[in-house]
């Protein structure tokens, strides 16, 4: 045990001397994620309040077969500009992305209405830009609005009651809460706890293993009578320690910046206050061994520093990858996903910032199965710690 | 005390040890000298126990190098071929660490410590990180860090290399302190001169095989040369590559 510790106060002193075990744990990890989330929100928020309230400019070619509609379409705060000369240069033009959507009015428009005849509008627009969708969804809606509205005149003139037209009254009920809202989105805030931990160790892990054998300091170390075992679970340890340094600053960071976003005008109030915060630590810290283990199992495999850097960058992307799985397919949280590292807690943790009532079963398998995970990987270091070809 | 007794050790084709035995007794220095590629590394780190020997034992003070490792260890102080510092700590704590994990306690460390950089002259750069340390400044805390338990069996790997005039000089003196001292001394080196300069018996390795195990006198007798080059080319000569 004083081995251990020895070599554990070792490697922290000498990483808290080395600025790039730094700059990554303690800079780079915790404050790129809330950074980037900063980021991401308010250019979602700018362009949800942008999009309702601006004029739309709609480029319309046959403007003049369709007086009615245009006023219409101006009452819906949409202004009808000059378009391309024809529908053919239209669809060139937004092809091109000189216009996001025109409306074409044939000739025909005003005649065909008179005969009862479904009168041909043609709007244009690209599917694939999402940016030109939302306006084209705006367009069509005020469409839909205008036919809504002319029928109802039509059947009023027959003496019908319109609401015969509208056979079904359609509540939508939303039970979603300001915290729920926020899970979807806040579910990113999991991928940054994953990578600022992995961050926090990852250079303390190549340090250890590939960095110690390239700078020649492994062999005396390995020739004093201390056991294989006591070196490299001390360095486990110096691993973790920083790991969960860099995931509390992230955690923090996160807690603070989150009371500087407007989350409130995208309907969200996120439940993430001190004690889901700390919640949250208690959660992921089973993670850091698992994190720290298999960074320090991938790094002892390497030749070089360099090249530990570059499988590195591959586990760092592996425990996010069930996590992104998961959120794009959208699954609920089952028992067996409370196996999967790095799953287990982004659900949990989703879970929490819901506001959702959390299950004890599940938290008590995502704790246990993480560790053992962890504790198996750490075994496998050591074991692999006592073979000659660690010399290289 | 070293005794090596028959070590053979392989990897995967190459053999880079084929039946080494030697004794390195107490109160004298041992030479283990060889051309590069001989097997005088590899033949040292068994003895440090970083490797395994595929046959044959080694024990130090009686300590099997195999078997009982950790016990082995405790007997020696060893500075590997090219032995690297932590940068980021000063060389003082470079020592300290390693004293540590030896088991002293805290004021034997410090007394330890001190003792150590007086001897090896290091004082003056002892509080400065080892960053940017010149290679005999890198060698002597290496050194110092290997001696700092006070072992007495100590293995030195090519401990001249890359030092200068100097440098060497204060290693020499070094070495000879601690054979009056009663240590055992083992060392290797690809340079005949130093070897002869230094040791009481020299083992000559070639192709990972002994050429000849005797005294510098010894020696000149048994290859009929009385230059020390001469008499080391012809030693080599004698082993069959394999």
């Amino acid at each position: 045990m004083g081995t251990l510790f020895t070599v554990f106060l070792k490697e922290v002193l000498d990483n808290f001397r080395d600025r790039r075990t730094l700059g990554s744990a303690l800079l780079m990890g915790p404050i790129f994620g809330p950074m980037l989330f900063a980021f991401v929100i308010n250019l979602s928020i700018e362009r949800s309040l942008e999009s309702a309230e601006t004029t739309l400019e709609l480029p319309v070619i046959g403007e003049q077969h369709a007086p009615n509609l245009v006023s219409f379409l101006r009452s819906r705060n949409i202004e009808a500009v000059a378009g391309p000369a024809d529908a053919a240069a239209a669809m060139a033009a937004v092809k091109l992305g000189t216009h996001d959507v025109v409306l074409v009015i044939p000739e025909e428009f005003g005649e065909q209405l008179g005969d009862m005849i479904p009168a041909r509008v043609a709007l244009i627009s690209d599917q694939a830009n999402s940016d030109a969708d939302r306006d084209a969804r705006r367009a069509s809606n005020a469409l839909l609005a205008y036919q809504q509205l002319l029928a109802g005149t039509r059947v009023i003139a027959r003496g019908i009651n319109p609401r015969a037209l509208q056979p079904l009254n359609i509540d939508e009920v939303d039970v979603s809460t300001p915290s729920g809202r926020s899970a979807m989105l806040l579910g990113m805030m999991s991928y940054f706890f994953v990578f600022a931990a992995l961050m926090g160790g990852m250079y303390l892990a190549i340090d250890t293993t590939a960095g110690e054998r390239e700078r020649g300091s492994l062999e005396p170390l390995l020739s004093l009578p201390v056991t294989r075992d006591q070196l490299i679970y001390g360095k486990i340890a110096a691993t973790c320690l920083f790991m969960t340094l860099s995931l509390m600053l992230s955690l923090t960071a996160f807690y603070v910046s989150l009371k500087f976003m407007p989350l409130e005008q995208l309907g969200m109030t996120p439940n993430f206050g001190p004690a889901v915060v700390l919640a949250a630590l208690a959660i992921f810290l089973p993670f850091i061994l698992v994190g720290a283990a298999l960074m320090t199992l991938v790094a002892s495999f390497t030749k070089s520093y360099r090249e530990a850097q570059t499988w590195l960058s591959v586990v760092l992307i592996a425990p996010t990858m069930p996590i992104l799985i998961v959120s794009i397919l959208t699954l609920r949280p089952r028992t067996e996903f409370m196996l999967i590292p790095s799953l287990s807690q982004h659900l949990l943790l989703v879970d929490m910032v819901k506001n959702e009532p959390i299950n004890g079963l599940h938290v008590a398998i995502s704790v246990t199965s993480t560790l053992v995970i962890g504790i198996i990987l750490a075994w496998v270091c050591a074991r692999l710690y006592r073979r000659e070809g660690l010399l290289g | 005390m070293i005794t090596v007794k028959d070590i053979y050790k392989s990897f995967g084709k190459v053999k880079a040890v084929r039946g080494v035995s030697f004794d390195a007794p107490d109160g004298k220095i041992t030479g283990l000298l060889g051309p590069n590629g001989a097997g005088k590394s590899t033949t040292l780190r068994v003895l440090y126990t970083v490797l395994k020997p595929d046959r044959g034992s080694a024990n130090i003070d009686g300590a099997d190098v195999a078997t009982n490792s950790l016990s082995a260890r405790e007997k020696i102080g060893a500075l590997p071929h090219g032995a690297g510092l932590y940068p980021h700590l000063t060389a003082r704590e470079n020592i300290a660490y390693f004293a540590r994990l030896c088991g002293l306690d805290k004021a034997e460390i410090d007394d330890r410590v001190d003792k150590i950089v007086k001897l090896l002259d290091i004082a003056e750069f002892a509080e400065r990180r080892t960053k940017g340390f010149s290679q005999g400044q890198r060698t002597k805390v290496a050194l110092a860090r290997a001696l700092v338990h006070d072992p007495q069996n100590i293995i030195l790997d090519e401990p001249t290399n890359g030092l200068d005039v100097m440098a060497t000089r204060s290693l020499r003196e070094l070495i000879l302190k601690l054979k009056d001292d009663g240590r055992c001394v083992l060392f290797s080196s690809h340079v005949m001169q130093e070897v002869a300069a230094l040791c009481d018996d020299i083992c000559i390795i070639a192709h990972g095989r002994v050429a000849i195990d005797d005294s510098i006198d010894g020696i000149r007798q048994r290859t009929g040369c009385d230059d020390i080059e001469d008499a080391f080319v012809e030693a080599i000569h004698r082993v069959e590559p394999e």
